[in-house]
């Protein structure tokens, strides 16, 4: 089970079932809710191709204003970090405290810090 | 770089993770049994949707008005979005899709009773929004804090949609009961077919119940049959009195001490013969499922075809 390096497929899907043996290829979808916010990711659907990936993704995902704009991508073509417990990928960010703000003590009445 | 985890330290992890009440994602490690009671849950929700459109779409071209016609159809695509919500969570269990299909049009794996029972008048359109969609917001709520990730953010877009769908139904049958006496009986008549088999959504009694105690131990379960069943009663009771229509139930009694209402048992006999595949509609509910995909596949096969020929004609350019 152990893995230490990236494997494709997408963050969603486990090990083993990176090609889909459905004969329409997996997407996984992004919306942008509104302008100003980042695409997020909201599930996954089967499609031909791109273009109808696109408009099953508007069917399905914002039938409700939910979006202003979709992404999809093939699930395959995800590259994705290995899950938490299997190794120390993501180590390195919580032995460096000096990178927080709350590392440095500045007197109270220094103002706008 | 990494050591390999031992089983023992892998549960150990994922009982943590339960243990802290944060979410399973879809690549941590997980129990088999978790993975397999998921996927059997997600699977049966799912179909239970996909069945779901058709005793509605029963309707669909009978409904009284263009508005009713429209709403109806908004709510039947809800139906088959939440179906594709579902299925998309089981794929990230390492299920797939187009074999659940055939394990459902086998009779292989089942989905929700309340849809094996007909629609006879469009007055049970309302009661299915308010009384039969009213039991599933109950069940779902819980389920948009279950521990496995993809599934609980699947439910709260679905309940989110819910709630059209029982205020669409309750306001269909408050216009009924504004209208005439055999309107009233309509929607009175479709209140009492469909009030107990509500009752029975939530599953067998507790004590009948023997993956409840594994599924809240593991959090995909918040609440038992009984209490969520409880619940659905507290809450319907005050609608039908708003509504001006008698529940079913002559042991239907407040009581003051308990401080909810008390009620009599649903008939599990039926609920086991429904199961079973002897409700009034199982063959024919399976059936119908059954042709649309077949008739289906010369589509999904022509744009598969397209696809090819694009790519082909795409790489052909590039060349």
């Amino acid at each position: 089970m152990s893995q230490d390096r990236p494997t494709t497929g997408t963050g969603d899907a486990p090990p083993g079932s990176e090609t889909p043996r459905s004969s329409w290829p997996l997407y996984e979808v992004f919306v942008r809710g509104k302008r100003g916010l980042n695409h997020v990711h909201v599930g996954s659907l089967h499609a031909a191709d791109e273009e109808m990936a696109l408009h099953n993704a508007r069917n399905l995902y914002t039938r409700r204003n939910e979006g202003v704009s979709i992404w999809v991508v093939r699930a395959e073509h995800i590259t994705a970090s290995s899950p938490d417990e299997k190794d120390s990928f993501f180590a390195p960010s919580a032995d460096k405290v000096y990178r927080h703000p709350t590392f440095y003590s500045i007197p109270d009445d220094v103002p706008h810090m | 770089m990494t050591a390999t985890l031992s089983d023992e330290q892998l549960q150990q992890h994922f009982d943590a993770t339960i243990e802290r009440d944060q979410r399973i994602e879809p690549r941590d490690w997980m129990p088999e049994g978790y993975r397999k009671t998921l996927v059997r849950q997600i699977a049966q929700h799912a179909h239970s949707e996909i069945i779901g459109m058709q005793p509605e779409g029963n309707w669909l071209t009978r409904a009284p008005s263009l508005r009713r016609k429209a709403i109806l159809l908004a709510k039947v695509q809800d139906e088959a979005g939440h179906g594709l919500y579902l299925y998309s969570a089981t794929e990230t269990l390492g299920a797939d899709r187009d074999d659940l299909t055939g394990k459902l049009v086998g009779g292989r794996q089942k989905y929700s009773s309340i849809f094996n029972y007909p629609t006879l008048n469009f007055a049970d359109i309302g009661v299915i929004g308010w009384l039969v969609d009213g039991a599933a917001i109950v069940n779902q709520v819980p389920l948009c804090r279950c521990s496995y990730g993809p599934y609980a953010r699947a439910m709260i877009r679905i309940c989110k949609e819910e709630s059209f769908h029982q205020r669409q139904g309750y306001e269909l049958l408050m216009t009924m009961m504004r209208g005439t006496d055999e309107q009233r009986e309509m929607v009175q008549d479709a209140t009492d077919r469909w009030w107990w088999p509500s009752l029975m959504m939530f599953g067998p009694p507790d004590g009948d119940s023997p993956n409840t105690q594994q599924s809240m131990a593991w959090g995909i379960k918040r609440h038992t049959n009984d209490e969520l069943r409880q619940k659905f009663v507290d809450m319907t009771v005050p609608q039908a009195e708003a509504l001006g229509v008698s529940l079913p139930d002559s042991g239907l009694v407040w009581n003051p001490e308990r401080g909810h209402y008390d009620f009599s048992e649903p008939d599990w006999s039926e609920f086991k013969q429904v199961i079973g595949g002897n409700g009034p509609c199982n063959a024919q509910r399976l059936e119908r499922r059954r042709a649309a995909h077949e008739d289906g596949q010369w589509v999904r096969d022509a744009a598969a075809a397209h696809a090819a020929k694009e790519n082909a004609r795409k790489e052909g350019a590039a060349a």
